[in-house]
């Protein structure tokens, strides 16, 4: 096989992921540690990388301090009452206090932020939301990074962290390879903060054509957050807790502004209103839950789903009253242009009008991500000023390996993030690493053991090798008996996922003997993607999202196994155990992964409430 | 809709394959233009669409779902702050948005190195960069240890 270059990259602070919550972690980096080697590692471009890529035309986390709209603390009942009362709320306090200095930020750097008229304050699109035009909202806020990192590297992708020779459980780095020229890269770093995406495409999306990659979340979005920190031992919270978006039918537009801005409302086919229908029937599923306002999300999409399975879809949003507005007609279509273009594209495609036709709508397939209406990801440690004992062992947003940190999707129990919560968590999280090496254990550089990044060379590239040697063994095609394509590795797991795990097609319901199933079939995934093929650099890069995303989903399965009740119904259905069990279950679940034995270890941690 | 690109108008200058998130926009080998090598990875986020300097890339609403004969067309002109978007249903019914995208001229944002390093104290607060200030609040909110309590509320 070709021989490729290794590059090194010494730093202090290794950013891994160049999104929202990695340009929030660079840009603090540099702030508190003036002196530092800050260094970036995105596997896109920092530019249109991420989540926000495409733009976003709200922001979804501000508090309003200034004008006394929100304190913290309402934010957090609010995400709590929306996760069925289970979130990290030391976490998810830090952020909402946070938070607007963070906005306040972006606005200065020239994010155009709407204004309503009377008021002077933000346009309001809801209680937490505000309206943005933000279609460069991803490149201001790259701008920001790229002026405060040392280096920032495009076009790397991360495949593994490098651990410390000397010190046990402390990270050193991390390896990856640059997806244009095949250089192989290792990175030493002192602290390494994770803020890599979240997990679009492990459940059989909708659309399996030419459609595939018109999910709700980005398909670039590959489980990176997760499979790293789980891969080095990094105990992962509530990845049980996947989310299911219900949302305009093919293109998964926005709902949020047609909800809370244009006032629009849902209804059956039949032109009435299902959820209030539902009510009493939700109750007797979760009790109390579901009469917090507002109606968590999950219960909220259960309440459609049961519509649709008694046979009175679709489901439509009433826009046709709204969109005579011409100022609400602009705001909806803007709001799709600034955020979700393909769903623009679907209407015109169909001759859809919201203003003539009521727009079908529709759920997605499941999500794993930690900063929407759902929080899975890594246990990490509290604000240092007021978390209970039992969350903090170290510096803030510190997961349970040494010196390694996380931000946005990364971060689990802090649901309701969103842009601006995630850049703002990786602001955290950058001042904690910096007090980490600058006044603490830090200080130290950790020790790269030769022969572990070596072996870890020769893995990251086998797929290159499993092609060129298989492919000749074959005529020509996609077929061969020695190894399986990226494609193949990714469909197989979609399939497994949704009818293992609780996808679309079994209506998101699973039970023990279905997961115990699919735990199997996994692990025989997990065996073969030793003989994934790779023609080329882009299809190495695919293979290695495909290894992050397995991984991933196994955690996620081992997680739903373990917890033994239906908290989230309209997000997931644990058939054997349908009711919502606060006796047994209200607590967070913890897995920790050993890649040795390949076992993962389960426990359950407890909640802590704000009593006012 | 995945991408696609005109064959008359593409120069293969490579600002697409540059910018795509999914790595999809490669130049294709035998005609030195850019093409859609994934058209099943394309999340329709038209960040090549806006960066083209020759206006060569254009979508096709995805083929499982979306009927021939739409089109949504974008100018994205960053040094006048705005965006233009022009579109055309399958009936032939149009629509026009133009909307800001920002408020500062590009690369004008200032470096955190640029503001005066941070006092010992700062480092032992809880506050992050331009706190409290930035806040527009006097006081940066904190909870105590003891308004957090375990079990059911």
């Amino acid at each position: 096989m070709r021989r490729r270059k290794t590059v090194f990259v010494d730093s202090d602070i290794l950013v891994i992921g160049g999104g929202m919550s990695g340009c929030g972690a660079t840009y603090e980096s540099r702030y508190w540690g003036r002196d530092l080697k800050i260094v970036c590692v995105e596997k896109a471009n920092i530019e249109r990388s991420g989540a926000v890529a495409q733009g976003l035309y709200a922001i979804n986390c501000y508090m309003g301090m200034q004008w006394d709209e929100n304190k913290p603390e309402d934010h957090v009942r609010y995400a709590r009452n929306d996760l069925m009362g289970l979130v990290r709320e030391d976490l998810g306090y830090d952020i909402a206090r946070h938070v607007d200095s963070t906005v306040h930020k972006f606005e200065e750097w020239g994010l155009p932020i709407m204004r309503d008229p009377k008021t002077g304050r933000y346009q309001r699109e809801g209680k937490w939301q505000i309206m943005i035009h933000g279609e460069s909202y991803k490149p201001i806020v790259a701008e920001a990074a790229r002026k405060a990192a040392t280096e920032v590297y495009n076009r790397i992708m991360v495949t593994h962290l490098l651990m410390d020779s000397k010190r046990p459980n402390r990270v050193a780095g991390a390896v990856g390879f640059n997806v244009r020229n095949g250089n192989f890269y290792v990175f030493r770093a002192k602290a390494v903060i994770v803020a890599a995406g979240g997990a679009s495409h492990i459940f059989k999306p909708r659309a399996v054509g030419e459609g595939m990659g018109r999910t709700w979340y980005a398909p670039w979005s590959s489980a990176s957050a997760y499979a790293l920190p789980i891969l080095v031992g990094a105990k992962m919270t509530q990845m049980e807790n996947r989310i299911v978006l219900t949302r305009f039918k093919d293109g998964y537009g926005p709902v949020g502004a047609y909800f809370l801005h244009l006032k629009t409302y849902t209804q059956n086919a039949y032109g009435q209103d299902y959820e209030a229908f539902w009510r009493d029937s939700i109750e007797q599923l979760v009790g109390d839950y579901v009469n917090h306002h507002p109606v968590p999300t999950c219960l909220r999409n259960h309440a459609l789903l049961e519509e649709l399975k008694a046979g009175r879809g679709p489901i439509r949003m009433v826009t046709k009253e709204a969109f005579q507005d011409p100022h609400k007609e602009t705001v909806g279509w803007e709001n799709f242009l600034g955020m979700t273009i393909g769903q623009a594209v679907v209407w015109a495609s169909q001759n859809i009008d919201p203003k003539e036709i009521n727009p079908e709508l529709t759920t997605s397939e499941p999500y794993v991500m930690g900063s929407h209406a759902t929080c899975s990801g890594a246990w990490a440690s509290g604000p240092e000023d007021y978390a209970p004992s039992e969350y903090q062992w170290g510096y803030n947003r510190m997961m349970t390996v040494e010196g390694l940190f996380g931000a946005g999707d990364t971060i689990g129990g802090t649901a309701h993030k969103f842009s601006s919560g995630s850049f703002t968590e990786g602001r955290i999280a950058a001042k904690a690493a910096v007090k980490y090496i600058m006044h603490g254990p830090g200080k130290d550089r950790p020790e790269v053991n030769e022969a572990e990044y070596e072996e870890l060379k020769k893995a990251v590239y086998k797929p290159l090798e499993n092609y060129q040697i298989g492919s000749n063994e074959i005529v020509a095609g996609t077929v061969s008996p020695s190894y399986i394509l990226p494609i193949h590795g990714l469909q197989r797991l979609e399939k497994i996922m949704d009818e293992y795990v609780g996808g679309i097609s079994a209506h998101y319901t699973t039970n023990e003997p279905l997961l115990t199933r699919g735990l199997e079939l996994l692990t025989m995934l997990k065996e073969d993607l030793a003989h994934v093929g790779a023609e080329n650099l882009h299809q190495l890069q695919r293979a290695w999202e495909l290894q992050h995303r397995v991984l991933a989903s196994e955690c996620v399965t081992q997680h739903t196994l373990f917890r033994q009740e239906t908290r989230w119904p309209g997000y997931y259905y644990r058939a054997d155990h349908p009711k919502l069990d606060d006796q047994d279950w209200h607590c967070f679940t913890l897995s920790q992964y050993d890649a040795y034995s390949g076992k993962w270890k389960m426990e359950k941690a407890p909640v802590y409430h704000i009593v006012d | 809709m995945p991408t696609f690109v005109y064959m008359t108008s593409c120069d293969g200058c490579g600002h697409c394959v540059d910018i795509c998130p999914s790595d999809i926009m490669h130049i294709d080998t035998k005609y030195r233009r850019a093409y859609n090598i994934e058209p099943n990875f394309c999340w329709e986020c038209y960040s090549c669409v806006k960066a083209c300097p020759q206006n060569a890339i254009d979508c096709r609403g995805y083929a499982d779902f979306a009927p021939l004969g739409h089109s949504v067309r974008v100018l994205r002109e960053d040094e006048k702050g705005s965006i233009s978007w022009r579109i055309k249903f399958r009936d032939g019914r149009e629509k026009n948005f133009v909307s800001p995208i920002r408020t500062t001229p590009w690369g004008s944002i200032k470096s955190p190195a640029d503001y005066d390093r941070p006092s010992a104290d700062a480092f032992n607060s809880q506050e992050l960069a331009h706190e409290p200030e930035a806040l527009k609040i006097d006081v940066l909110p904190a909870l105590k240890p003891d308004q957090l309590k375990q079990g059911l509320l």
